[in-house]
């Protein structure tokens, strides 16, 4: 029967909600309860709840690149070398769960860096701020097992590098990494690689080695070829980095946000109190107001609680304040299609229709409401999220969580007020039969 | 012309809800013309430094002054120090800090000066895209324009009603306008279609339905017999919000009562602005005729 097979299902999708909407380390007596964590080829998922910045803390920061000095054809290369800079450096100081994002608008090149959880966000950025270094160094007096002490400076820095590209070698076919120097770094370098033939040169990136190729021949033209066995992925991000130390981009902080642990942890809760009563409330008028029927409406908006959190840990969704609030209005606006049904119901069993009769015409007529009134919600969401990232819209990640968390929450509202209560309500009928 | 399977009429008096609308927005829209809003570090850029620190005002404020810091506002509870500046750079920041010894950092917002403009043209450009979008959903879902422009002129309405107040707070409360109560006044467009269309959805309805029936008398019954779920519906937001607003965090405070706001706002003008406005487009446009 197809309302048992309904009912079936939504018990299925509730129980597997439950399972991973589950904490971690939930102690229950002798049993230690705790979502699983999803490993599915590239599908993983910790089931973690992700708390923005807001929540838990941290620094974001909006940097700004000063384009003033390089060619316009390079500029999305300088930015992306700059971010993976970045990127580089948030990974050494250790922040657990970093987001480095490029931002191009117009004539503006920007880089949002979020640092949750970061105590001491003056230190953090002092490291992000600076401008890479690439040095050449050379080791004059070989050593069986060399290590820095050994190494020196020669002089040869990334300023002295024009252009770094991915090439292939004529031969094999090989991708390999070519250097052009400028006309002054070409000297350099060729009085570098006279002295250094068959022995390595190390080139180190903020103190890091990148690579240290060995000295073929003395090279003067200023144009020298890495080739390793490299793969082509592997050289183009050697090309991206040797890029990054080749073009010191001139960085700004433009925005900046601190938030201490603490603040956020008060709003968190602050905010969980806050939605638990409001939502006791509703059910509470719910109840008052359509009896039984309040009730099963209720048993709805739980299970459409539960679905959403499993949402919000598959996707992952990082949540914030004004998350939160896209998620408790869409409570709101969950409810509402069930009271549009419910008052509809009314009327049809005022006509003199039959309880069941009124239930599925109740449902049929509301939905056209429903769906006119939630695709007009569904476009703002859209326009607030700007997935499409247009220049001329926000596109800040406070807006954007609101939006998706919102957007979210209308979609599985529609799911859990139309379907599921539905059927509830059917099987709840037949019942009472 | 009468017809006994309507009770109640509340469309006659459309010309009253227009009148409580024009008396609740004007206040609103005089404090806008004078004062404008009170916008934020996010519209202005600027820096908001949140400190806990045990020094007196008065030594604050000298430390600020020989930093060459000025202080737009200042704020003190229990020791927590809320400061607006000028945008600072990171080494002035530093500066700044390093001579409050025991300034313990609780929040510190900075936005450079260009952002502020971005904002606010990329807020209109939001509002003017949501809005045509919507018009366009209306316009072909009611298949008229009547109805689309009836909706979004609700939805202005709504909108008026929103800056006019928070105009007022800002002049009276110091009450700023930032990131995310433009977030609010797009939500709160939102909604008030949402409740708008259900309104209308009865409209074309009962057309559909009575076609023989006046034009006024479709609406007046559209609006009664929606009037249930529309109170009811608005009443479970505003519990959400209502306790949101009462013991949620100090962070959302002004975005909860914003979205409080404009929910109401956004109910009146669903059954007593946008049908109303249906009716005043009818009668207009008969009398041209």
């Amino acid at each position: 029967m197809k309302l048992r097979r309904n009912i079936f299902f939504i018990v299925i999708l509730t129980a597997l909600a439950l399972v991973i909407d589950a904490p971690k380390n939930f102690k229950l007596a002798n049993f230690t309860l705790a979502s699983p964590t999803i490993n599915i080829g590239s599908f993983k998922r910790d089931l973690n709840i992700r708390q923005g910045l807001d929540l838990q803390g941290g620094t974001e920061v909006t940097l700004e690149a000063n384009m003033k000095d390089i060619v316009a054809s390079d500029r999305s290369d300088a930015l992306d070398s700059a971010k993976e800079i970045i990127a580089r450096r948030v990974d050494l100081y250790g922040v657990a769960e970093p987001s480095i994002k490029t931002v191009v608008s117009q004539d503006t090149y920007r880089i949002l860096v979020a640092l949750p959880g970061v105590t001491n966000p003056e230190e953090a950025l002092a490291l992000i701020g600076q401008t890479a270094s690439l040095d050449f160094y050379e080791m004059p007096v070989a050593t069986d097992s060399p290590t820095y002490a050994d190494l020196r400076p020669t002089g040869l820095t990334g300023k002295d590098l024009k252009k770094t590209s991915v090439g292939f070698n004529s031969q094999n076919g090989k991708p390999e990494i070519k250097l052009e120097f400028t006309e002054d770094g070409g000297k350099k370098f060729g009085e570098i690689t006279s002295r250094n033939i068959d022995k390595p040169v190390w080139i180190l990136l903020d103190g890091q080695i990148l690579t240290a190729p060995t000295v073929q021949q003395a090279i003067m033209d200023g144009k020298a070829v890495i080739n390793g066995e490299y793969t082509t992925q592997e050289a183009k991000n050697m090309v991206i980095t040797l890029n990054a130390g080749a073009l010191p981009v001139p960085i700004n902080i433009i925005k900046q946000q601190n938030i201490a642990p603490t603040l956020g942890e008060t709003s968190v809760t602050d905010s969980l109190k806050a939605g638990a009563v409001g939502l006791a409330l509703v059910a509470l008028f719910m109840i008052m107001n359509y009896g039984w029927l309040g009730l099963i409406a209720d048993l709805g908006l739980v299970i459409y609680g539960l679905l959403t959190l499993a949402v919000y840990k598959i996707v992952p969704i990082t949540i914030t304040l004004p998350g939160l609030a896209g998620f408790i209005l869409s409570i709101g606006m969950a409810v509402d299609s069930n009271i549009l049904v419910f008052e509809r119901m009314k009327e049809e069993s005022r006509k003199g229709n039959d309880w069941l009769g009124s239930m599925e015409l109740g449902f049929g007529k509301a939905w056209d409401s429903i769906k006119d009134a939630n695709i007009a919600t569904l476009i703002t969401t859209f326009v607030l999220f700007n997935p499409f990232d247009w220049n001329f819209l926000n596109s800040s990640g406070m807006v954007r969580g609101f939006a998706l968390t919102l957007f979210l929450g209308i979609a599985i509202s529609l799911f859990t007020g139309i379907f599921i209560t539905r059927n509830l309500l059917r099987a709840f009928f037949i019942k009472k039969l | 012309m009468s017809n006994k399977l309507t009770i109640l009429q509340p469309m006659r008096y459309w010309w009253l809800y227009f009148a409580i609308s024009v008396i609740v927005i004007i206040p609103g829209i005089y404090s806008l013309v004078i004062w404008g809003l009170k916008p934020s570090i996010d519209f202005t850029g600027g820096s908001t430094i949140v400190w806990h620190t045990l020094i007196e005002e008065s030594a604050l404020r000298d430390i600020a002054k020989s930093n060459n810091i000025t202080i737009r506002e200042l704020s003190n509870l229990n020791d927590t120090y809320t400061l607006t500046t000028n945008h600072l750079t990171k080494d002035a920041y530093q500066q700044f800090k390093a001579k409050v010894i025991d300034a313990k950092e609780l929040t510190y917002d900075t936005v450079g000066p260009s952002l502020g403009a971005e904002l606010i043209q990329k807020t209109f450009a939001a509002v003017a895209l949501a809005a045509t979008l919507i018009l366009l959903y209306i316009a072909y879902r009611f298949k008229s324009l009547k109805f689309g422009v009836s909706a979004i002129l609700a939805m202005l309405h709504d909108s008026l009603v929103l800056l006019g107040i928070f105009s007022l707070l800002g002049h009276f409360r110091g009450v700023e306008v930032d990131t995310l109560f433009v977030t609010a006044v797009l939500t709160i467009l939102s909604f008030s279609v949402h409740d708008t269309i259900v309104v209308y959805d009865r409209i074309r309805e009962l057309k559909k339905k009575h076609g023989y029936l006046d034009f006024d008398e479709i609406i007046n019954r559209a609006v009664v017999e929606t009037m249930g779920r529309s109170i009811n519906n608005s009443l479970t937001i505003i519990f959400m919000l209502l306790a949101m607003y009462l013991m949620g965090g100090e962070t959302t405070h002004w975005f909860i009562f914003a979205l409080l706001i404009g929910t109401i706002s956004g109910t009146y003008s669903s059954t007593f602005t946008a049908a109303p406005l249906l009716i005043a487009w009818d009668k207009f446009s008969h009398r041209k005729k």
